[in-house]
């Protein structure tokens, strides 16, 4: 297929790294986040959540709580507001957990919500849900897919239905048997929760019976708005939900929970402003988590290190009523050049609320077990890890014979390895020291793909020379509000402060929510297309003027860049979009536009380039005159090089070296995106050295459910990060050849830490975390 | 958490009385023990009496050596050069624990009462012998990996004192003053402190429910000038212990002539070894030495599922910590 490209837009502040347009706002207070928006009349809602994991609800009662001043209601199964439907009975239920406690008695995990205590201050509402007493016939619950008790099953599709269960390429099983090098190993990971610093809140406003707004901390505004609709039967102008500010989220936020199905529904009844907000405890069974899971991958190869197979399979706790479970086959299925595949997946039914998408969920644990086994096979071969890559890279994508979009993969590659000194490593493991301590250097790669989205964005542009530019995307705290000012900047010719974007609002036009790295993509491509609207609309104008340099020129001729119209073959004719718009009296012109970023962008490039559209509305639009293909496979990459010292007498491994390096298109901006990978980075290193939440085998209840016992990394666990791009240019991801950052960060970084740990000391670690316990475990076995 | 009544007292005695006449009061220092603790309704008090306005300041030396106000805060303590200069272990104790916020507002008299950082015990809808006498040990099959080996008993494995100081304190032979109703002082040494848990884990330590500590002194040694505090944990900073050893040697010639041996993360309370000291002195200072003392501390552990590792691990620190002061 012979493609030209077409050329991502020209950019100026794009990519710059520009200080937080929200950063002010947030470190003067004047940021309000969802819990703190300032509404008279607000009432407070505390849950109270179930001591059993599984049995039925005996009594409750209630009576000293009611006598308590300022309590306002007191609600129970018993007359908690029924829904117009249950998540249950909703055909296309598209949140996490399809269960919404609080309908019967019956009790499936603990803590879910039992009681929900409505008063007048946070305060007198705590004390009066201490002072309900519920009690409780309880049942042997299952606590996980390693209980006795608990049956394994085939779930036929995964992630609720949206993944298949299975899949096959080749013939894994037959190649595997005949592969002359085998490995068989099996990794373990724990439970991890995503413990955003902001907990979840929902402020719940109802005007008469019929209209709602919802202040929520969510990822995604629009699922949030389906299911409140979904579940209070009212149309979907009638819920409102907003959320300016997010204090992260990690894909916990990206759902709606039941908390905020609960105060919605009990806000009707209450009739003013009802604010929840999760406890930090509330917050590990409230918001879904990372399930327990372990993998088995057997891989294959030839003697030099050409993969032959890969044949993976994965066990997992999952909740009585979902089959959610992370995919983690896909990124090990597409990272090689494997001729053979095949996944399936098994899952056990425990009384836990449904686990639910975490940074790179599935890439993040799978890239574990296949990158930890690549340094398996690369040290039983005796090849550099680095070599051992290079021998299996994929020239496309192996998982669906589809040409990448664009990969960098070997350059990130060769440019970690230069930053880090990876040409200095010593190969034989337990060999390099440092005082008491073993270092060891190790490498994982990282990926992500490019999900296919659409959003919708609104640009006004101001004869002033202002812009306000709106799109109801979200800001995990992550940069949306910056990157998007950027864009908007750059496609308007105004400098930054001249832009306002506003976000986290459905009723601003409707864009996909942040989570799976799309939000950068979508949004950004959503406000390249409404400026262009604008310039449309300009050049329109323009060329009717007879002030103005284009008078008369034909608008196809006309091109605009950084916000200047201009005849295409002569540059130095033309003037700005704001310029022509001064002089027509107009106050302000609007475009508005849908974008669309991966495959569905790519797939309207085609079209457009097919059909010879000139009303396109895109001055810009080259015609390429290629034939739709097939399209492409759309991922970021990109590796990471770690160092390790691990102390061989009492276990413990600090990271003491990072370089990571990644290919993700353009960077749209310096600053906040070095904060992703970093962010990704560290994160990985929590996974992968100390995250662990323990469930008690008897009661199915964490043990550990505070910031005190689930550990984190905190600034003295983390060295030093060197984090780079490498420029890429992709033409058929977006406008703006933007993928998405938020999660490659993470992915291959547990591996690094592991290889890196091996190295130094000749132990392969396959369960997370490696804890000190564990390392001084393994040490005690021989090498 | 439940609703509560608050006073200040300015005097020792307004606050042992008040203490003394109400059964559910509780004192508050620095608050980030007993605040965390009502939060979760494990602890319940209907009246807090605030000692902070007491007179029990001052880090000064005396004749029976270093004298601490029980209201000192754990930054002062460890910032202190008296401190810093001849109780090395007291001060690594003190910044190797929690967070820089958390020792600006803790005292030395609340970390000395902290409670266990069991799993079991800080939710209210487990069973817990310590929490609810009678209603059972879910530990013992459980969530034990940061819990104790030595010192335990059938009704509970916690770490009673899962903190760093009086781990410290107790290697160092320290004694706290306390305070009672009637206004009589009397002294305890922290080696006679804590209690083990036996069939009565709610007991913890000696202190009488109308008791306020006043101080701490610690004996000025050349074991105290000459030690380490050795803590290993999950993370790098901000986590609790999963063990720890405080040493103090005192070598003559290559000789052991005394030595301070205490253990954090592995006993029912902080453990003083004090066979292992026995084990320690007139042995040459070699890490021979050292681990044969290691193995006699950790004689009789009686490890669980989840935290056996702590033996060895305890051993290796010990060793190691021993090791750094014999070079120093
Ligand atoms: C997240 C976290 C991490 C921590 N990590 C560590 C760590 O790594 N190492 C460590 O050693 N500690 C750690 N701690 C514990 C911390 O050191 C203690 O909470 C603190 O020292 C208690 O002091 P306080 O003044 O705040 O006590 P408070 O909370 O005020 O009181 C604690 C108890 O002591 C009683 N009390 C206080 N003062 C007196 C007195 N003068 N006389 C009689 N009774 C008194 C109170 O009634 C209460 O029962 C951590 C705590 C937290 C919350
Ligand atoms: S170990 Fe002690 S504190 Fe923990 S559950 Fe058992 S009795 Fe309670």
């Amino acid at each position: 297929m012979e493609i030209k490209e077409k050329e991502n837009a020209p950019t100026n502040i794009v990519g710059k790294p520009l200080n937080r347009v929200d950063g002010p706002a947030k470190v003067t207070g004047a940021a309000r986040y969802s819990a703190e928006v300032p509404l008279a009349g607000t009432v407070y809602g505390v849950l109270k959540t179930s001591a059993i994991a599984k049995g039925r609800i005996k009594s409750i009662d209630t009576s000293r709580a009611e006598k308590e001043p300022g309590v306002l209601h007191i609600f129970t199964y018993q007359n908690l507001p029924k829904p117009a439907k249950t998540p249950q009975q909703v055909e296309k239920w598209r949140a996490a957990q399809s269960y919404l406690p609080m309908q019967d008695d019956r009790v499936q995990y603990a803590g879910e919500p039992v009681v929900l205590v409505v008063a007048d201050t946070l305060e007198r509402a705590t004390q009066a849900a201490e002072l309900v007493q519920v009690s409780y016939q309880a049942e042997l619950p299952i606590d996980s897919y390693l209980d006795p008790k608990a049956e394994l099953f085939d779930p036929q599709t995964i992630q609720s239905g949206k993944q298949p269960g299975h899949t096959e390429r080749g013939n894994p099983q037959a190649a595997y048997a005949g592969a002359p090098v085998k490995l068989d190993a099996t990794y373990v990971h724990a439970i991890n929760h995503h413990n955003p610093m902001e907990p979840a809140a929902t402020l719940a406003v109802w005007e008469g019976n019929d209209r709602l707004t919802v202040y929520e901390t969510t990822q995604n505004i629009t699922g949030s708005q389906t299911a409140l609709l979904d579940v209070l039967g009212l149309p979907r102008d009638q819920v409102r939900v907003v959320t300016h500010y997010l204090g992260g989220g990690f894909g916990c936020k990206g759902s709606v929970w039941p908390h905020t199905l609960i105060t919605a529904l009990a806000a009707r009844a209450v009739g003013r402003p009802l604010k929840v907000v999760l406890t930090r405890k509330q917050m590990f069974t409230g918001v879904g988590h990372r399930e327990d899971q372990e993998q088995n991958l057997k891989l294959g190869a030839t003697t030099d290190g050409k993969l032959l197979a890969l044949v993976h399979t994965k066990k997992a706790t999952t909740s009585p009523w979902d089959n959610y479970t992370e995919s983690n086959s896909k990124v090990i299925n597409m990272l090689y050049a494997c001729p053979s595949f095949g996944a399936t997946y098994e899952l056990a039914r425990a009384n836990v609320m449904t686990s639910v998408w975490m940074r790179a969920p599935g890439e993040a644990p799978g890239s574990f077990a296949l990158e930890s086994s690549m340094d398996d096979l690369a040290h039983q071969l005796n090849i550099d890890p680095l070599e051992i890559r290079l021998r299996n890279y994929a020239d496309h994508d192996y998982s669906n014979d589809k040409p990448w979009s664009s990969k960098s993969l070997k350059q990130c590659y060769a440019r970690g390895a230069e930053l880090f000194g990876w040409d200095k490593r010593n190969p034989t493991p337990g060999q390099t020291r440092r005082g008491r301590l073993l270092v060891g250097h190790g490498m994982g790669t990282a990926t992500y793909p490019v999900h296919s989205a659409q959003g919708t964005a609104r640009v006004r542009l101001f004869a002033d020379g202002h812009a306000v530019v709106q799109s109801g995307a979200t800001d995990l705290g992550t940069g949306t509000y910056t990157v998007m000012t950027q864009v908007s900047a750059d496609a308007l010719g105004l400098p930054p402060d001249k832009i306002r974007f506003e976000l986290g609002d459905t009723r601003l036009p409707t864009a996909p929510g942040s989570g799976g790295s799309q939000a950068a993509g979508t949004v950004a491509s959503a406000i390249m297309e409404a400026a262009q609207d604008v310039w449309a609309k300009v050049v329109k104008m323009a060329v009717a003027d007879k002030k103005s340099p284009l008078y008369k020129a034909k608008p196809a001729d006309v091109k605009v860049e950084l916000g200047r119209m201009f005849l295409a073959k002569k540059p130095a004719k033309g003037e700005t979009l704001v310029a022509a718009l001064a002089r027509s009296g107009q106050t302000d012109i609007e475009g508005s536009a849908s974008g669309k970023y991966g495959a569905g962008y790519e797939k309207q490039y085609f079209e457009a380039a097919d059909s010879d559209d000139k009303k396109g509305g895109n001055p810009n639009q080259e015609k390429p005159g290629e034939k739709q293909g097939q399209g492409h496979s759309m991922h970021s990459f990109g590796a990471h090089f770690c160092e390790v010292e691990v102390d061989p007498e009492l276990g413990t491994i600090r990271v003491t070296r990072w370089v990571g390096v990644h290919g993700v298109g353009t960077v749209l901006n310096l600053k906040t995106a070095t904060s992703q990978l970093m962010g990704g980075a560290i994160f990985g290193i929590g996974s992968a050295l100390m995250e662990e939440t323990f469930r008690d085998p008897t009661y199915a209840r964490y043990t550990n459910s505070d910031l005190a016992s689930y550990h984190v990394p905190v600034n003295a666990d983390i060295p030093d990060m060197t984090i780079e791009f490498v420029p890429e240019t992709d033409p058929y991801i977006n406008a703006l050849g933007v993928k998405g950052i938020g999660e490659i960060g993470i992915v291959g970084v547990a591996a690094a830490v592991a290889n890196a740990v091996f190295n130094a000391t000749g132990r392969r670690m396959r369960s997370l975390p490696m804890t000190p316990d564990k390392m001084l475990e393994a040490l005690r076995l021989p090498a | 958490m439940n609703n509560f009544s608050y006073i200040q007292a300015d005097k020792a005695k307004d606050a042992t009385a008040a203490k003394r006449d109400d059964k559910s009061a509780a004192f508050i220092a620095g608050g980030t023990t007993l605040l965390d603790l009502m939060k979760l309704s494990v602890e319940n008090h209907d009246q807090l009496i605030d000692v902070n306005m007491l007179p029990f300041r001052g880090i000064e030396s005396t004749k029976d050596g270093l004298r601490i106000g029980a209201l000192e805060r754990m930054s002062d303590v460890a910032a202190h050069p008296l401190v810093a200069r001849q109780f090395p272990m007291v001060a690594e104790s003190l910044l190797l624990a929690a967070s820089a916020q958390l020792r600006n507002m803790a005292s030395i008299g609340g970390n000395v009462l902290q409670r266990t950082r069991c799993g079991y015990f800080r939710d209210t809808a487990f069973p817990c012998n310590k929490r609810n006498p009678g209603s059972g040990c879910p530990a013992l099959t459980g969530d034990n990996r940061n819990l104790a080996i030595l010192g335990t008993s059938d009704a509970c494995i916690a770490t009673s004192y899962p903190g760093d100081l009086s781990v410290a304190l107790i290697a160092l032979d320290a004694v706290l003053t306390l305070e009672n109703a009637k206004g009589k002082q009397r002294q305890v040494p922290l080696t006679k402190f804590y209690l083990l848990p036996g069939s009565t884990p709610q007991r913890e330590t000696v202190l009488e429910p109308d008791e306020l500590i006043v101080a701490v002194t610690i004996p000025q040694t050349e074991m105290a000038r000459r030690s380490k505090y050795l803590k290993v944990r999950d993370r790098a900073s901000y986590a609790y212990a999963l063990v720890s050893a405080a040493v103090g040697l005192e070598v003559q010639g290559g000789t052991i002539k005394a030595a301070r041996v205490a253990l954090g993360g592995v006993g029912a309370q902080p453990w003083r070894c004090f066979e292992a000291e026995k084990a320690l002195v007139g042995q040459p200072a070699t890490e021979a030495t050292f681990r044969a003392a290691a193995e006699v501390a950790l004689r009789g552990a009686k490890p669980r599922e989840h935290n056996a590792f702590k033996v060895e691990m305890a051993q290796n620190t010990l060793v190691r910590a021993l090791s750094e002061v014999a070079a120093a």
